[in-house]
């Protein structure tokens, strides 16, 4: 509903896409690895890799876990939005129809966290 | 001639109605509408300003006379322990990073109350609200100073204390308790009345002021304690403000309940998220543990929350659905936000550690059905690797919830091993939540969170460099600079409390004041 208010009550958004720089928001979570203890943010150019996302930007993250040196992005799974999604490694961020802010899981079946607690 | 002596000193009650009541009147230049312009916008209907009932019937000059006297005895505590040295009989240097939290994350609230309460007594167009809102926008100011004078002595001895009203406005995790005042202030003053008044002050003040001040009891904090008696009558006559004030709009008129229900239930989930905070500082920060946050939880607000739920059920009020999730999460927040710190340690104005083995111990005896499932391994492992010189700072910066602004660490309620994920759509734009209770929030009034000041998404516009920053240079270090423009002292404020210099002067300075060598 409305926000109740004296005058109109009408502003722009804080975090739409022309204020950063070129640049769109994707969060991404690592199921099972509470380790990283929420998802992270980061601001890319719509023109970057999703290969570039796997190989250069998501291993400068999470390689600190022991399990990062085992996953296999052959055989990994994703969510977007929570629900089962492909990517292609060999197209940009934008040609898969990635959005500003969007939010994406990766899956590593048979990787449990530290001792297998989901760390 | 006979001189008649005439009374000098008016009854309580003579003096009450004079100096309360009798402080009111009707505006002839300008209609009362004009005069109060906010009294009516959010839809609370008030028919008869009078039936407000002052619990307290506190007069002003009766109030001032309390008070100088609790700021005598204050301030005589205070100055003994500075000249004693009192900071030297703390349990250990890591109770310190307890009350920098304190003094960053809610003193500075304690001066936005004051504005607030300020505010909501200029807009109540009833006289007995309106006198109640003025002397607790006093308390407020008064609790926000004496709380800066009595912290401020650790300032000459310790890194962490020194900026806090400049870091409030900056820093990641100080937006929390920021952004949650400032949405309660940007509302109308019934609104401000239930968000802080009642569901802040009466709901869960027990489980924000009472465990640091115990914790302060607890570890040897005699500043910190004694502040914290000095505002407790106050704080008794805030709870029955907050509570007179909902009773007063549910009598008034029956088109108020959905109202109040609805503000309940969003400010209720608004502080419980802020309590996070808390949970972590009980059960990680203080050296000499009072209770867990879960006792907390279960006593003062399972059992005596409980209680006042079922004293409103007769105004139609129910327990707010949200709250129910909470008896879950009591078992885990106070781990989630640790790790959370522990792991953004680097971005932080006071310092982390890991728990020792009696620490963990006592972790798995407090949480018997979470710690040792879901935690004891990563800590363990987090602590080993430190010992190996590999001690873990996350390097990238976490995504936050659109309405509490914390990272996204809560976990689903049916399952602590997963995010909860909560995803919302406003014109065109995606919204992320931590939690249904916040989403409901979000999805209530999305014009007002669209324009939350995010401070990953601020960093990432190139908002928070210090003035002058040129980002395009060769080699530039944005961490370093988000650091620099938070006015954190690198590698004194941040980092591990194992190798601090607050661990090296504690020790070196008790050794002084215990030893001959």
């Amino acid at each position: 509903m409305a926000v109740q208010a004296l005058k109109d009550y009408d502003f722009p958004p804080a975090d739409s896409q022309d204020k950063f720089h070129g640049g769109q928001l994707l969060y991404v979570g690592w199921d099972d690895h509470l380790m990283f203890c929420a998802p992270f943010a980061y601001c890319l150019p719509p023109g970057t890799l999703f290969s570039d996302v796997c190989e250069r930007i998501l291993p400068n993250s999470f390689a600190y876990h022991p399990d990062w040196a085992k996953v296999d992005f052959k055989t990994a799974t994703w969510l977007k939005s929570g629900k089962p999604w492909r990517p292609e490694m060999n197209k940009t961020l934008a040609e898969q129809g990635l959005r500003h802010k969007d939010v994406l899981r990766l899956k590593t079946p048979g990787l449990m966290g530290i001792a297998g607690s989901g760390s | 001639m006979d001189m008649h002596a005439t009374k000098k000193k008016l009854g309580i009650k003579e003096k009450y109605a004079h100096m309360t009541r009798g402080l009111d009147w009707e505006t002839s230049y300008q209609p009362m509408e004009k005069v109060f312009p906010q009294a009516t916008f959010e839809g609370i209907k008030i028919h008869d300003w009078d039936k407000w009932e002052d619990p307290f019937r506190l007069t002003m000059d009766s109030y001032w006379k309390y008070q100088a006297e609790k700021e005598r005895k204050l301030y005589a505590v205070l100055d003994a322990f500075a000249q004693n040295n009192g900071h030297l009989g703390l349990t250990d240097a890591r109770y310190l990073n307890a009350i920098k939290l304190f003094l960053t994350g809610i003193s500075p609230l304690e001066y936005v109350a004051h504005r607030g309460f300020a505010a909501a007594g200029r807009n109540f167009p009833g006289v007995g609200p309106r006198v109640a809102c003025l002397m607790q926008s006093v308390d407020e100011m008064r609790h926000a100073q004496t709380q800066i004078h009595a912290l401020s002595n650790y300032n000459k001895h310790y890194d962490g204390f020194h900026d806090f009203k400049h870091m409030l406005e900056r820093v990641w995790y100080l937006s929390v308790p920021k952004s949650f005042f400032d949405d309660a202030f940007s509302a109308g003053p019934f609104e401000w009345m239930i968000a802080i008044g009642f569901s802040f002050e009466y709901v869960l003040t027990n489980l924000l002021f009472v465990p640091f001040m115990s914790g302060a009891a607890y570890n040897g904090d005699m500043a910190t304690v004694t502040f914290g008696f000095s505002a407790q009558s106050d704080e008794a006559r805030h709870m029955t403000l907050g509570l007179e004030c909902i009773k007063f709009m549910l009598e008034q008129d029956p088109d108020n309940l959905p109202i109040v229900q609805k503000w309940i239930d969003k400010w209720a989930w608004r502080g419980v998220r802020v309590l996070t905070l808390v949970a972590m500082m009980m059960d990680y920060m203080l050296p000499k543990r009072v209770m867990s946050w879960k006792e907390a939880w279960e006593i003062y607000f399972e059992q005596n929350g409980g209680a006042l739920f079922a004293d409103l059920a007769r105004y139609g009020i129910t327990m707010p659905e949200c709250l129910k999730q909470c008896s879950i999460d009591k078992e885990h927040i106070g781990h989630q936000a640790w790790a959370t710190f522990y792991q953004y340690g680097g971005a932080a104005a006071f310092h982390t550690w890991m728990p020792s083995d009696d620490e963990m111990d006592w972790l798995s005896s407090k949480y018997p059905n979470t710690f040792d499932k879901y935690y004891r391994a990563r800590f363990t492992h987090w602590r080993n690797e430190a010992e190996k010189g590999n001690r873990f700072y996350t390097n990238t910066l976490p995504m936050l919830c659109q309405v509490c602004q914390i990272p996204m660490l809560f976990t689903e309620p049916d399952d602590p091993t997963t995010i909860c994920y909560r995803e919302s759509e406003y014109d065109g734009e995606k919204y992320h939540t931590c939690s249904d209770g916040c989403k409901h929030i979000f999805d209530d009034e999305p014009q007002k969170y669209i324009q939350a000041w995010l401070p990953v998404h601020q960093i990432y516009q190139g908002n928070c460099f210090p003035e002058g920053t040129d980002p395009t240079v060769e080699g530039f270090d944005p961490l370093a600079k988000v650091l620099e423009y938070y006015h954190f002292d690198m590698g004194n404020d941040n980092l591990d409390f194992e190798g601090s210099r607050d661990q090296a002067n504690f020790a070196a300075w008790r050794g002084m004041a215990t030893k001959n060598t």
